[in-house]
């Protein structure tokens, strides 16, 4: 879960860091009277869930308060697209505003856990406000990479080194210390996934500020961080995914026409590439769950059929504790219900199959049964060939 | 014979009195796995289906013996219920558990390190040996034993993987299914140096997807110290990048972990690679075709 960049800030305060002042409106009016009490220069910041926004055109500096008025007027009735939003974009809502700062050094600092070893990985570079992707691409030696053992945690070398690397005078490593000591407690008692700081910036009165900062805390925790719990944002989200994540189904809205409904993550995955493969589009990934029933099959079924642009579906289903004959009721039940007039493929394979094709083709409903993986494939094909 | 299990492994089911674990120990009790004990705090002295519960896995293996344990508790217990196997002496620990936070399992992994436990998982299906032992929620009857070893991320994925092997007369010496979490307890590698030094594990089947790098890193292993036959499959060709899809491991981020790169890795690595999934089974007849047991081919 991706926090904003103002709730980033607000948890990583609570840790001591240093984050510019600053307050976020919804309107120009009360954009405008922050910006008033901060002074300025101030920044004006959308908040949505989407990296790159400065590229396109979401974050302004404002040096008094004429510009601070355009700055608000054009960020608060702006759609943000980059490169992660795609085309649809995101409507701003919410903007930051932000006390300006006299930047003096930029790095980047991020912590995250990491996968491959297993530890808690720091990365810093002298190169703050970049794109760490580039920096890496084109001047590896100018990213230090640190691993934190997490039974050990941090300590003290960990910093001096990272200190070192970039470079740090004696002042500046003062306050660095707990900066980072901070930080990292903040990543591991709140379950962070990633915490960047991109730039942090030493300024002109000579201190450590967080000037943009990205946190994204992992679902599977907020069973023990209410507090967290409370600031998901779902405003940003496709209806259609928010409606699955109530059923407990895992659903990603693509771009194509053939809709999917598939147990299991990793077979839905290659059911959307053998949709590809078959020259259609698959228009979703919806993994309904290993231990999917009756119920959320027609849920998914639902959702699958409330998206107009699916003109056709297709059920990929390996019965394991699922039983074919549980998912064949569903299917039926859900096709009855929700009148479908689209084709529907059905492939099932595994336990109680036998049954559940017979309960399909008693059904009378126009279901087409697919033998196998191969036939399901050539049967989308044929469906796209004449959409 | 098989990798980390055989027919005489003692096994013990943490959860073993929730719907889940009740369920899922019957079945690989009817399998033929020497299904022990079973533990669950607070309801000691009490029998599931005929077998003895026990308050802490400790007590459990002292009074049974057990040697493996299969858990089934929900995530915010399942770290805690590892550490305790683990220190309890239980060598091979088997987690099915969806949904661990990953910061737990960065110190579950550390805390493992430190034992003789070996962990599968978590977010797994388990492990089976087929006609031996089944630790896990697989479907047993797709299984059949013969020389092919089968290394998976995914669940649902294998099993219909295994159903086109078995179907083509290409029985497995044992499946992995290794669990789709960022952080697992077995990698790709740990499972491929136990397979090479298993003569009756002749060709090998290696399921991945997007996220990570764990099968790049696996087809230089492979490169470099395999000689059987290996087929690759890698599904999230047509994944879209920063989404996670379904497990938490599956993601693409930046330009790593895509599928297409894998699939160029393995093929560099002498990997032969599948992209049809549809047309899995008869890609490893012809692989695999030495290896073919074309006899009772109505069995599954």
């Amino acid at each position: 879960m991706k926090l904003h960049e103002y709730q980033a800030k607000e948890l990583f305060a609570r840790y001591g860091l240093p984050v510019p002042e600053g307050q976020t409106a919804t309107t120009g009016e009360e954009g405008m009277a922050i910006a008033d009490r901060l002074g300025y220069p101030v920044a004006i910041k959308a908040q949505v869930h989407a990296g790159g926004r400065g590229k396109a055109g979401g974050v302004r500096l404002a040096r008094n308060r004429a510009e601070a008025g355009e700055a608000l007027e054009a960020i608060l009735d702006m759609t943000l697209r980059t490169a992660q939003t795609g085309e649809r974009g995101l409507p701003v809502r919410r903007v930051l505003v932000e006390k300006g700062a006299e930047i003096r050094q930029e790095f980047y600092l991020s912590i995250l856990p990491d996968r491959a070893s297993g530890t808690m990985l720091i990365i810093g570079s002298g190169e703050g406000g970049m794109n760490i992707e580039e920096v890496a691409a084109r001047t590896p030696e100018r990213i230090a990479r640190i691993h934190v053992h997490p039974l050990a945690g941090l300590q003290p070398f960990h910093v001096r080194r990272l200190a070192f690397e970039l470079a740090l005078n004696d002042a500046q490593e003062r306050s660095f210390f707990d900066l980072m000591t901070g930080l990292y407690r903040a990543v591991t008692e709140n379950d962070l996934l990633l915490a960047e700081i991109n730039p942090l910036v030493f300024t002109a009165d000579k201190t450590f500020l967080l000037l943009d900062a990205k946190a994204e805390v992992d679902s599977s925790s907020l069973f023990r961080h209410r507090d967290l719990a409370a600031l998901r944002d779902d405003a940003d989200r496709d209806p259609l995914e928010l409606k699955a994540a109530r059923y407990n189904l895992n659903y990603i809205r693509l771009d194509g026409n053939i809709g999917t409904m598939v147990n299991g993550a990793g077979l839905a995955m290659a059911t959307m590439d053998m949709i590809k493969r078959a020259g259609a589009a698959p228009a979703n990934f919806l993994d309904v769950g290993g231990g999917a029933n009756a119920v959320m099959i027609e849920h998914g079924f639902r959702i699958l059929l409330s998206d107009p642009r699916v003109r056709a579906i297709l059920i990929n289903i390996f019965g394991g504790i699922l039983r074919c004959d549980v998912l064949a009721r569903g299917v039926v039940e859900a096709a009855r219900a929700t009148a479908i007039d689209i084709p529907l493929v059905v492939r099932m394979e595994g336990t109680n199959v036998d049954e559940g094709r017979r309960i399909l083709t008693d059904s009378g409903l126009e279901l087409i049964t697919a033998t196998d993986l191969r036939d399901a494939a050539a049967r989308i094909a044929a469906i796209a060939a004449r959409l | 014979m098989s990798i980390f299990v055989t027919e005489q492994t003692r096994l013990l089911v943490q959860g073993i009195t929730g719907r889940e674990g009740r369920f899922h120990a019957d079945q690989c009790r009817r399998y033929g796995t020497r299904v022990v004990a079973g533990v669950t705090p607070g309801k000691g002295g009490s029998k599931v289906d005929g077998t003895p519960v026990f308050n802490t896995v400790a007590e459990a293996v002292r009074r049974t013996g057990a040697d493996a344990s299969m858990i089934l508790v929900p995530p915010p217990f399942a770290a805690d219920a590892i550490m305790e196997a683990a220190d309890a002496g239980i060598r091979l620990v088997v987690c099915i558990t969806e949904g661990i936070p990953l910061h737990d399992m960065l110190r579950v992994r550390s805390f493992l390190q430190l034992s003789c436990c070996r962990l599968i998982g978590p977010n797994c299906p388990g492990i089976i040996a087929p006609g031996a032992c089944k630790i896990g929620i697989m479907p047993g009857p797709i299984h059949r034993p013969g020389p092919i070893g089968v290394i998976s991320r995914s669940g649902t994925l294998t099993y219909e993987v295994v159903h086109q092997l078995s179907g083509r007369g290409l029985g497995q010496s044992t499946c992995i299914g290794i669990g789709g979490d960022p952080v697992v307890g077995t990698s790709f590698i740990d499972c491929l140096q136990a397979f090479a030094g298993d003569p009756a594990t002749r060709g090998l089947v290696l399921v991945g997807e997007i996220g990570g790098s764990a099968e790049e890193e696996a087809a230089r292993w492979i490169r470099d110290h395999l000689d059987i036959p290996v087929v690759g499959f890698i599904a999230g060709l047509t994944a879209p990048p920063g989404r996670r899809m379904g497990h938490a491991g599956a993601i693409v981020d930046g330009a790593a972990g895509t599928a297409a790169a894998k699939i160029s890795a393995m093929r560099d690595c002498g990997i032969h690679v599948c992209e049809d999934l549809g047309n899995f089974g008869e890609f490893c007849a012809d692989i695999f075709s030495n290896l073919r047991d074309v006899r009772d081919k109505g069995e599954i």
